[in-house]
């Protein structure tokens, strides 16, 4: 599923277009397994599945799976509903370079939140 | 299309607060028994347009939303630009109870939202005789630090982006798309390091959970709301005050979130409307 958010981020021009000014590469854990994902400008350009042997990436957003699986539900419970929500649980562990999580905090919740079903809300 | 005018008026103010002068902005819009309007930290009075505009409240109510200093269309003090932006408890009491002064409000009912629905509590507590009742939402006696409040004020991170960015999953699911992101815009529009400065009342100096069991409603009745949604003043923290305050009433509100008057008006005024029945006006 995860493989899914060039697309599906890549389609919306609105959200690439707020992503102008990014470029990075930041690492997803869910649970074990890892992904890589870059973007340049705003579009994603790659999704790699891990395991890796020396990743690197200006922050990692790390959580259990079974919260991903309730952040990705149509509609999510309360608590699970947004990143920060997640974060405030203590559930989602932020580290690295957050200064790129938090300058396109918009950007990012929003393009995470398209791995819900289509027409969830960020 | 003929243009439209919403019963609300807007004034200018001028009054000494901690013995400086300020121009603070004050909307009203009703008549009758004062209700008195506290906005969210980072925000301003706007959240209330809504309930403002909507007779069912101002037929009754004299309802009056001011614009906190640094907030809206208040300025800040004369100095401010080499000044740290920090709100206290004793601050923001004195603050409501001089706007309350000047304008000869007679024991309003106070309605506070976050750090607004903070401040009620430590009014409910320390000035009870001064209100005919108080309305919390999103009350909590104190909130622990969840991320790093300095993003809220750097150079190198738009300040209206990240606040608007940081409290956007605290509107509630159902919120209409219009007032989700008019909440959200008022966010986008605070001054720098406004919004960072509220929180240091919300998250460090208002903690009044050592306080909280001394409110005395039989002095003045006390109704906490809060949003199902709200991450940040969560249901159980609300329903913690709740209980630790005889006499007090609670109701978690489904599907909101942590700014119910002005994310989804339509759906807070079914709590909103009972409370003030109750109240009695």
């Amino acid at each position: 599923m995860i493989e899914t958010l060039k697309e599906r981020v890549n389609a919306d021009a609105a959200l690439v277009r707020r992503g102008r000014y990014l470029t990075t590469t930041f690492l997803l854990e869910i649970g074990e397994t890892a992904w890589l994902i870059s973007i340049v400008e705003g579009r994603i350009v790659s999704v790699s599945r891990g395991p890796f042997v020396m990743p690197s990436s200006s922050f990692a957003l790390r959580a259990p799976a079974a919260e991903w699986e309730k952040f990705f539900l149509r509609s999510p419970p309360p608590g699970s509903n947004d990143l920060m929500a997640m974060v405030r649980r203590r559930v989602l562990k932020t580290e690295g370079d957050l200064q790129v999580f938090m300058a396109h905090l918009r950007y990012f919740k929003e393009a995470l939140a398209k791995l819900r079903p289509q027409g969830g809300v960020a | 299309m003929s243009a439209t005018f919403e019963p609300i008026i807007g004034r200018y103010m001028h009054l000494d607060l901690f013995g400086r002068p300020h121009r603070l902005y004050v909307e009203e819009a009703g008549q009758g028994v004062p209700l008195l309007c506290l906005h969210t930290a980072g925000s301003d009075g706007r959240q209330y347009r809504a309930l403002m505009n909507d007779p069912r409240i101002t037929v009754r109510h004299r309802m009056i939303a001011f614009d906190m200093p640094w907030h809206g269309k208040s300025s800040p003090p004369s100095g401010w630009h080499n000044e740290e932006y920090q709100l206290t408890s004793a601050q923001y009491t004195t603050m409501v109870l001089e706007v309350m002064t000047a304008l000869e409000l007679d024991k309003p009912i106070l309605i506070g939202c976050s750090i607004g629905g903070r401040i009620a509590l430590h009014l409910a507590l320390e000035h009870p005789e001064r209100f005919r009742a108080i309305i919390g939402l999103q009350s909590g006696a104190h909130i622990d630090p969840y991320y790093d409040l300095n993003f809220l004020h750097r150079p190198d991170v738009h300040g209206g982006e990240v606040c608007a960015a940081i409290v956007s999953g605290l509107v509630g699911p159902d919120a209409p798309e219009r007032d989700r992101w008019e909440t959200l815009w008022h966010y986008m529009q605070g001054g720098p390091g406004v919004f960072k400065g509220d929180l240091y009342f919300y998250k460090i100096d208002g903690d009044i959970r050592g306080r909280v069991a001394d409110i005395d409603t039989r002095r003045c009745p006390l109704f906490l709301l809060s949003g199902e949604y709200d991450y940040s003043c969560t249901p159980e923290e609300t329903l913690a005050v709740a209980r630790s305050i005889g006499g007090c009433e609670v109701t978690i509100m489904k599907g909101l979130g942590h700014f119910p008057m002005s994310e989804n008006p339509d759906e807070f005024l079914k709590y909103l409307l009972p409370v003030l029945e109750k109240i009695g006006a």
